[in-house]
């Protein structure tokens, strides 16, 4: 679960970090009184969960709080669409008013788990601002990553290392390393996968400051910090995605026109691979899971077709904890709610597969019954109209 | 021969007298797996589906000796159960729990390390050598004993890829899911290296997907090794946009990391065949087979 710029500063400020002077803003008018009692020029910066703010126009200069009235009034209830947001966007409903500083250097300070060294990882860059996986690739000798254990924690010497690899003028030196290692804490203690202050400047009048931050938390450890839980912004969400999170199915809106219905993430991958590998396109990533009722079944096949890109629908189903009488009722209780005004090819097997054939067979609705996989694909892609 | 579990396997169940857990230990013994004890804290003294149960994993070990350990616990439990199952001795952990947390996770894999224990998962559905011995949560009767190792990122996908090669008349010497997670026990590498001395293997199939680098450290390994047998492998996650989770924890193509095209290509340069389409997993491994 990610989190705000201006939610995550909160949590740096509480940790000892500066970080500019600000303030949220929800309309244009409160913007601009906002820029006057800061004082400007300032920066308006849209709070939408996602990177590439920047470079999308989500972060504007305003020079007057006239200025900002009339920036503020352009970005508030638009939808912003950033390299990371996919074609739809998403809704910006606040603006951080942040006071624009004057910089000496910028930098890039992160703290995250390194997969595939099963342990964590604090990074420092002498450049900031960018990406920096795109810095790690063309230039390494601006990085620098130091390792540490989770029982062990992120040790002053290691901080002190990266602190001064930065080149950082020795009177800074003592507040960067005091402060990451209580952020090393802050990310233990709250189950963080990614922490990331980008840039993090010495500014002109020799402070150490957090000038954008990123954090994400670990959606598996939320039951443990419901305090956190109640930061997520439900409006940065698909609608689709949202619906289908309630239900505890995992989907995930593509572009094609094919909707897929599957149990389990690996076969539901595959069901999308396949489809394009006969030269159709899936409209959807759906994994119903392991341990579904009737119910999320019916409302997954509900929200399938509820895409009014989906020509026609793929149900593929390998029963084994999931029985496909189970879900053959599921669909079929969708089915009465909506009206099956696209092509359905099925396909069951494994646990109970004949209950299940025969209790969508007695429906007397059209489905398209496959004898495996490949068929229910190939059939699947002409049904939608994009042959190979 | 097959790998890690074979008929003579004790077998423990973490969380037994759980709803999941009974429904599963039910089909296992079923399948002929020798599950000898279980254990619920608070619960000790009980027998439940016939077994003993214990209140802790120490008890049970000195009680019936089991070498493996099946875990159905709660997510913010499961590291816990891994380490206790670490510290008791126990060598083989297969953990079938998902969403543990992932810096829980790196925790106890270290663990598992320290104590020399292998752990299989977790977010696995378990491994199993046909006709042998099951400890996991997979439809038994799709399988076949036979020549074909199996080991896979996915649940479902190995189901499809397991019928595929049952229907084809190819059965399996061991299928193994090492899980979904981005942090997880075996891995590809550790797993090939013990098909490679099992005389019952004959191929092995890979069922990678995107995210991680465990498709691009089994090509590493296998170009630098001179492996003995075929490997076939296919990667899911072709058409999987970056920077999104699908399903899996571990599903997500970070940055220029992780894509199905790149694990392919790395797979295919170290000389593994590389299956397109998922629905011909069986016949590709058959031609394989009858080419040798």
């Amino acid at each position: 679960m990610l989190i705000h710029e201006f939610q995550a500063k909160n949590f740096l400020q509480g940790l000892g970090w500066k970080i500019p002077a600000a303030a949220l803003a929800q309309s244009a008018k409160e913007a601009g009184l906002l820029a006057r009692e800061l004082g400007c020029p300032v920066m308006l910066k849209a709070q939408v969960l996602a990177g590439g703010r920047g470079k999308a126009g989500g972060v504007l200069k305003a020079a007057t709080p006239e200025e900002a009235e009339r920036l503020a009034s352009g970005l508030l209830g638009s939808r912003l669409i950033t390299a990371q947001t996919g074609s739809q966007g998403l809704p910006v409903n606040r603006l951080l008013v942040e006071k624009a500083i004057s910089l000496n250097k910028e930098y890039y300070c992160g703290l995250a788990v390194d997969r595939r060294n099963e342990t964590l990882v604090a990074i420092a860059s002498r450049q900031g601002g960018l990406n920096i996986e795109e810095l790690s690739g063309s230039r390494p000798e601006l990085i620098k990553k130091i390792f540490f254990n989770p029982d062990e924690g992120l040790k002053h010497f290691q901080a002190r290392q990266l602190a001064y690899f930065l080149e950082l003028p020795e009177k800074l030196i003592r507040d960067f390393v005091v402060r990451l290692k209580r952020l090393s804490e802050f990310f233990l203690e709250n189950d963080l996968k990614l922490l990331e202050i980008n840039p993090l400047a010495w500014s002109e009048d020799d402070q150490l400051l957090a000038v954008d931050a990123r954090m994400e938390f670990d959606d598996c450890s939320l039951a443990r910090h419901p305090e956190l839980a109640a930061l997520r912004d439900e409006s940065q969400e698909n609608e689709l995605e949202k619906r289908a999170r309630m239900f505890g199915l995992n989907y995930l809106k593509m572009n094609g026109g094919i909707g897929c219905l599957v149990n389990g993430a690996g076969l539901a991958m595959a069901t999308m691979d396949i489809i394009q590998h006969f030269g159709g396109q899936p409209a959807n990533f759906l994994d119903i899971g392991g341990g579904v009722t009737e119910e999320a079944v019916s409302q997954a096949f509900e929200l399938l077709l509820s895409d009014s890109q989906v020509i026609a629908a793929l149900i593929n189903i390998f029963g084994g904890i999931v029985r496909c009488d189970l879900v053959a009722r599921g669909v079929l209780a969708a089915a009465s709610r909506i009206s099956l005004n696209r092509p359905v090819v099925v396909r069951l097997e494994g646990t109970n597969v004949a209950e299940g054939r025969r209790i969508l067979e007695e429906s007397g609705l059209p489905f398209i019954f496959a004898a495996d996989f490949e068929q229910a694909a190939r059939l699947a892609v002409e049904l939608s109209g994009q042959p190979r | 021969m097959s790998i890690l579990i074979d008929a003579s396997s004790r077998v423990l169940v973490q969380g037994l007298t759980g709803k999941e857990a009974t429904f599963h230990a039910q089909r296992m013994l079923e399948y002929g797996t020798r599950l000898v004890a279980g254990v619920t804290p608070g619960k000790g003294g009980q027998v439940h589906l016939g077994l003993p149960v214990f209140n802790t994993v120490e008890e049970a070990v000195r009680a019936e000796e089991p070498e493996v350990s099946i875990i159905f616990v709660p997510p913010l439990a499961g590291a816990e159960a891994i380490m206790e199952a670490a510290a008791a001795g126990i060598k083989l952990i297969v953990c079938i729990t998902e969403g543990i947390p992932l810096l829980d996770m790196l925790r106890a894999k270290s663990w598992t390390k320290r104590y020399g224990a292998n752990l299989i998962g977790p977010n696995t559905p378990g491994l199993i050598s046909p006709g042998k011995s099951k400890v996991g949560i997979m439809p038994g009767h799709i399988h076949r004993p036979g020549s074909v190792g199996i080991i896979s990122r996915s649940g479902t996908l190995t189901y499809e890829a397991v019928n595929q090669l049952t229907t084809i008349g190819l059965g399996q010497s061991t299928a193994v899911g090492i899980g979904g997670d981005p942090v997880v026990g075996l891995k590809f590498v550790e797993l090939l290296e013990m098909f490679r001395t099992d005389e019952q293997t004959g191929a092995v199939v890979l069922i990678g997907e995107i995210g991680g680098q465990a498709e691009e450290e089994a090509a590493d390994y296998l170009r630098a090794s001179d492996y003995p047998k075929p490997v076939l492998a296919y990667v899911a996650g072709r058409t999987a946009p970056p920077g999104k989770r699908l399903g899996h924890a571990g599903a997500i193509i970070e940055g220029r990391q992780g894509s199905a095209g790149d694990k392919i290509d790395r797979l295919r340069e170290a000389g593994v065949k590389i299956i397109d389409n998922p629905a011909r997993i069986g016949l590709m491994t058959a031609e394989v087979l009858s080419a040798r």
